[in-house]
């Protein structure tokens, strides 16, 4: 490796400088001359009309600015917010896509939702001021319970949806899938519930809405993982503002996974009223308001069947999933648990047929939309805990039954029962690798040694496939989505040979400003330090699609690289006419041009500066300049893909679950920075166990009042209750894109899940528990231990 | 937060002049009950007497077989006092696992008493070591103090000075915090004291309770072998946490638990 | 509208300002002062993002007014580094990549020279447990226990 800071290098992070001194620049640092504050007025009902608005009291209070309802917005001709992904109904109806008004009109639909904008000269005077809005609500009856929300005579969420169904979608073969389980030597079933999230980025969602009359601009700063994503959509469908007056920042962002991905209300109050009121006005969401506006992710009810022959070998498996939306579609909300989820239902294995059929419901609850994983953490927990409970009742080992479905390496490139091509991948390897890393062998000595401490202990394994990259356009845009997916970059010498790289992927943890310069170190051969990454900002960077999906690297990542292959180009141009030959007898190696017949040559920053000091360019065949931009859309999506081996103990007196070893065995192809690699895994875990063990987002069943609304009730992860993980890597490349690389981001929260479930299950499987739901909470498993006691008895 | 008016008297007598003279004042001790209502618009008093600045509040003293803790003594205060370690280290382990490090430097065992959170700590040590409160108009025993959910026996404006606690043959603590607020789901603190066994539990319902039954489990035998019980499930909490049955049986563990700290 | 007059040192140096009354500790830092490195990631006093080390000791500035800190010493995030010189908790952080988006780390790091200063040689498990009060989103914590092992090792020198 020529360069110490190149790929494959465990370069420590350029941004982190900012970060731990305290200088990051987050949406909410950001004060704007003049900057006025704004507070939403939120619906405290799940479902009610609203029969009136009152703000003369607020508007009388000291500060106040203005009171901003639905009605403003309404006679401004101001647009609902959209959903970006149409899905079809079997029937091949469209899905439902009911009005989703930045501020209710004469309804509203859950607890937190919008129902007017107050601005004021300080923060508390606003809030002050939103609590003297009188808002007269008839609360009507709530439809909390996806599935309940289903049954005829329900509640309706939206009065133009019958029966509350967005859609009914099918995927893969049903007739070929239902003769597979005729034939069947044994079907196990598993029914099995996704528990609801709260994404939960430390950082709560802000926004500043600021107006120019003289140049007729509105800018947007917000917390977002994909600024051009909420100019167009907010441009175009929400405000009708062209995207020449619009400029979007997001700024340095503090975490987003997923949640800060889609347009919302709030963005579009604050540029609205930004104008309408002649102020610049700054929104800070409080924890408390985020859990009851920020979408939320999960909630699936899924019943499962997996058909075996005699040996154990997967014939067939059928899905059922009921889906919550809740209360409207958020922008990607519809593609979650359809394109996201079922395509990823063969897993690792050779199951040879597959169907899948999914409701998605509307509910009088925070929109539910992509959380970190999407979609495919659903499908991996269902597959691999009805794997895992198939091994038990067909007297397998649990990798025994693994190694006679999975996909074999030779097999690649694979194409699956429901559309995905797999383009690589050991999955084999990855187990054996797990397996040994985790002393699978030696378990029955330290469940023993558990037992003597009163301790029930557990081994739980999962092998997961995600799609990753999420792209390509023309797939994407087959399956319903409004939007293409490729990703933008340029890459940009400067005279004096330092470069800047403007990339439409943003960062907001990922550590691209380091990742994506040792790429760029690598490709040109330029030092590390003299590389500028610049996202984030819709006036500076090309058109690009953001950050989600694990996309950065395999997206992202590769526009960088073909831009940079244009750099090479036009600097073999450059170079060919110094150097008194051709573009094609130049070589390029590690920043330096040579000509191959005479051995002259030129480093790179001495072609940038001549590229900028033309004195003797000729103009008709050469143009001055250095300046390179790449649009890149991939051919396929990339398949990261890992095998998990989780032991749990758990205490008989208490059910207390406590995780006592975790391994992760990764392949993500090539791997730029091992360090940030790592990082990404222990975070996905960390979410992960949080699912597994923790984490329950829980409302009313009759009132939709969110129960869970805080971090009093909300149990995140902490410290304590994760363990040291074990993470490695076994690189094997992606086929389709230049830089072999797969994605990383997703992987941890989409294999842990099952890992943990397993293992507690295997711990209690003796009892005749043969499935815990999840979070697995102490009194979850306690209750279960109780049951499986009392059972006994009986 | 609503407005408010700040004060910070220098003695307990300007502190209960200060609130006798407002409408709706209320006293702030380390404040971390009080203001996170505050800022959620739960709570919103016309004026906070901040009892910070009364050197009279704070303070560790060990006599006459007693530990008395001033009510603006911290958590941290207490969780590190060597001395209370020797004394009562039950009520060190206890104070160490109040909230968070951040918390224990700012809550104070005043505070928290005079809030009688019903998944607080601290009521269990206070009921369970048979501990006096004191005032600045009275002493109370700690089995007339607490009167169910948030409430207890300070009348208006009463300020808690001082908790004596006796020093007990043994004791232990032993807790099962809530996953997502690390406050109790159980906490019992059990006390061979001279006055006989003390068994007192906090978050299982709603004010903290004498578990009788397994006091006179343990008054034969005050040993972690002991038979304990079941404790009913009538009357205790039920929350997403955890339910009555789970509580009630949480209660006989962690009662087994302290009993098996205090050695 | 009833305001306070509040003096205090903040990294070293005295200020005094009229504030509201109700101005917490971690606005005024951030709108008053600048400071904006301390950050507010909940309202429920338990994340940590805010916290701060008042007279020494590390406190959550979300949960405490400006006017409880009148007359003492504050110590921010920024407030650590000596001019280009990080602090060595700083320097572990970025060393053993203890951070992703960086919001939470500044109470992280604030947290970890509070445990140093109190333990010299904490191990992983009191580590793990000092962070009761601190939540981060992105690293599974991993990487903050193993950077606040290193830094606490490196405060002894």
């Amino acid at each position: 490796m020529a360069n110490p800071n190149g790929i494959g290098a465990s370069v420590r992070r350029v941004e982190d400088n900012r970060f731990i001194t305290g200088r990051g620049t987050y949406t909410d640092d950001i004060n704007r001359p003049g900057q006025t504050y704004g507070w939403f007025v939120r619906s405290p009902h799940a479902a009610a009309k609203i029969k009136s608005i009152n703000a003369k009291k607020a508007l009388a209070m000291p500060g106040v600015i203005a009171v901003l309802t639905g009605a403003d917005m309404a006679a401004d001709n101001i647009g609902g917010l959209p959903c970006g992904w149409l899905v079809k109904s079997k029937d091949g109806s469209p899905m439902k896509e009911p009005g989703h008004p930045p501020l209710a009109n004469d309804r509203v639909r859950h607890v937190g939702d919008q129902v007017a904008f107050v601005i004021a000269a300080t923060r508390e005077g606003a809030r002050d001021a939103a609590d003297a809005v009188e808002v007269s609500y008839e609360p009507l009856k709530a439809a909390v319970d996806a599935a309940a929300a289903l049954k005829p005579g329900a509640p309706l969420v939206h009065d133009d949806v019958p029966g509350n169904l967005c859609y009914d979608w099918e995927w893969g073969d049903k007739a070929k899938t239902d003769e597979a389980f005729k034939n069947a030597a044994h079907v196990t079933k598993l029914k099995v519930i996704n528990n609801r999230l709260v994404p939960n980025a430390i950082e709560p969602r802000a926004a500043i809405g600021e107006y120019d009359r003289a140049s007729d601009r509105y800018t947007l700063y917000t917390t977002t993982q994909n600024p051009h994503v909420i100019r167009l959509l907010m441009g175009a469908f929400v405000l009708h503002v062209p995207e020449s007056k619009l400029r979007v920042v997001a700024p340095d962002v503090g975490g987003g996974f997923g949640s800060k991905i889609f347009h919302y209300a709030e963005e579009a109050v604050v540029t609205w009223a930004a104008k309408k009121t002649g102020q610049t006005i700054k929104w800070t969401c409080d924890r408390s308001e985020s859990f009851v506006t920020d979408a939320h992710g999960r909630d699936h009810t899924t019943e499962a069947e997996l058909a075996m022959d005699k040996n154990g070998k997967f014939l067939g498996l059928r899905v059922h999933t009921i889906a919550s939306m809740g209360a409207y579609l958020s922008t990607f909300a519809s593609s979650v648990p359809t394109y996201l989820y079922a395509t990823l239902l063969a897993g690792q294995y050779s199951t040879p047929a597959i169907y899948a059929n999914v409701k998605a419901v509307f509910t009088n609850t925070v929109p539910v939309d992509a959380y970190r994983g999407a979609g495919r953490p659903e499908a991996c927990y269902i597959l691999e805990r009805i794997v895992e409970n198939a091994a038990r009742e067909m007297k397998l080992d649990k990798t025994e039954i693994r190694r006679r479905n999975l996909v074999p390496a030779a097999a690649m490139p694979y194409m699956t029962p429901v559309a995905l091509q797999y383009d690589s991948g050991n999955f084999a390897h990855n187990l054996d690798v797990g397996l040994k890393a985790a002393d699978y062998a030696g378990f029955a000595k330290r469940k023993e040694a558990s037992a003597k401490q009163g301790k029930l202990r557990g081994i739980g394994l999962s092998t997961y496939i995600e799609a990753c990259g999420i792209a390509p356009s023309a797939v994407a845009g087959a399956l319903g989505a409004r939007a293409g997916l490729y990703e933008a970059a340029e890459v940009r010498f400067h005279p004096t040979g330092t470069v800047t790289v403007f990339t439409g992927s943003h960062s907001h943890g990922q550590g691209h400003e380091t990742t994506f310069a040792q790429v760029v170190a690598t490709k040109l051969g330029v030092p590390f330090e003299n590389i500028e990454i610049v996202h984030g900002d819709t006036d500076r960077i090309p058109f690009g699609m953001g950050t989600y999906g694990s996309r950065s690297i395999a997206v992202g990542g590769v526009a960088i690289v073909e831009a940079c292959e244009k750099i090479i180009t036009k600097s073999k141009k450059i170079a060919a006419h110094v150097l008194q030959t051709t573009a094609d007898k130049i070589d390029f190696e590690d920043g330096v041009f040579k000509d191959k017949a005479s051995n002259k040559t030129m480093t790179i920053a001495e072609v940038a500066f001549t590229a900028y000091v033309p004195h003797n360019f000729p103009h008709d065949t050469l143009e001055p300049g250095l300046d390179e931009q790449a649009f890149y859309d991939p051919k396929n999506f990339t398949y990261p893909n890992g095998c998990y081996v989780c032991e749990v103990e758990i205490a008989q007196d208490t059910g207390e679950v406590s995780i006592a070893s975790f391994y992760a065995v990764d392949d993500f192809g090539k791997v730029i920075n091992p360090m940030i690699v790592e990082g990404q895994v222990h975070g996905g875990l960390g979410q992960g166990i949080g699912q597994a063990l923790l984490e329950h987002c829980v409302y009313d069943h009759q009132s939709g009042q969110l129960i869970s609304g805080s971090y009093m009730d909300y149990a995140m992860p902490r410290a304590d209750n994760l363990p040291s993980f074990n993470v490695s890597t076994t690189e094997v490349p992606c086929t389709h894109n230049v830089l072999g690389v797969k994605g990383c981001g997703e992987a941890g929260a989409i294999g842990a899940p099952a890992a943990v479930m397993n293992a507690v299950v295997d711990a209690l499987s003796n009892l005749g528990i043969n499935h815990i739901e999840m979070p697995a909470t102490s009194q979850n498993v306690w209750q279960a231990m109780q049951g499986a006691t009392k059972k006994a008895a009986d | 937060m609503r407005e408010f008016s700040y004060h910070r008297p220098k003695s307990v007598a300007d502190a209960a002049k200060a609130f006798s003279s407002k409408s709706e004042a209320r006293y702030l001790a380390g404040g971390h009950s009080l203001l996170p209502a505050m800022k959620q618009r739960l709570n919103a008093p016309s004026d906070l007497i901040d009892l910070s600045a009364i050197k009279d509040l704070k303070g560790i003293k060990i006599a006459g077989g007693e530990v008395v803790i001033g009510a603006g003594t911290t958590h941290a205060e207490v969780a590190h006092s060597t001395e209370i370690k020797k004394a009562i280290p039950a009520l060190c382990v206890l104070a160490e696992g109040i909230g968070d490090p951040q918390v224990r430097n700012r809550g104070t065992i005043g505070g928290s008493l005079a809030n009688n959170d019903p998944a607080s700590d601290y009521p269990a040590a206070v009921l369970g070591l048979g501990a006096t409160v004191v005032t600045n108009k009275r002493e109370i025993a700690a089995d007339s103090f607490f009167k169910g959910l948030f409430e207890t026996a300070l009348e208006d404006g009463e300020i808690i000075t001082a908790v004596r606690f006796p020093i007990p043959e043994k004791a232990g603590y032993a807790k099962f915090a809530q996953p997502a607020s690390r406050f109790c789901i159980v906490g019992v603190m059990a006390a061979k004291t001279k006055s006989g066994v003390r068994v007192a539990v906090t978050g299982a319902g709603p004010g903290v309770f004498r578990a009788t039954d397994i006091e006179k489990a343990l008054a034969s035998s005050f040993s972690a072998g002991a038979s304990l019980p079941a404790v009913k499930a009538s009357g205790l909490s039920s929350d997403i946490h955890a339910g009555a049955e789970y509580r009630a049986h949480l209660v006989g563990v962690m009662a087994k638990r302290a009993v098996a700290a205090a050695g | 509208m009833s305001s306070t007059s509040v003096s205090m040192t903040v990294n070293g140096k005295s200020v005094t300002k009229e504030v509201p009354a109700r101005t917490l500790l971690v606005s005024f830092l951030r709108d008053h002062l600048g400071l904006t490195g301390t950050h507010v990631g909940c309202d429920t006093s338990q994340c940590g993002a805010c916290n701060v080390h008042i007279d020494g000791k590390c406190v959550k500035s979300c949960t405490v007014l400006a006017a409880q800190a009148d007359g003492a010493s504050v110590t921010t995030i920024e407030g650590l580094a000596k001019g280009d010189q990080l602090h060595p908790m700083q320097a572990a952080f970025k060393e053993h990549h203890a951070l992703q988006c960086g919001f939470c780390t500044p109470g992280m790091i604030m947290t970890g020279v509070a445990l140093a200063n109190e333990k010299s040689n904490p191990s992983e498990t009191e580590i793990r447990e000092y962070l009761e009060g601190n939540f981060c989103r992105c690293t599974g914590y991993h990487n903050i226990v193993k950077a606040i092992e290193t830094g606490a090792k490196a405060m002894r020198r």
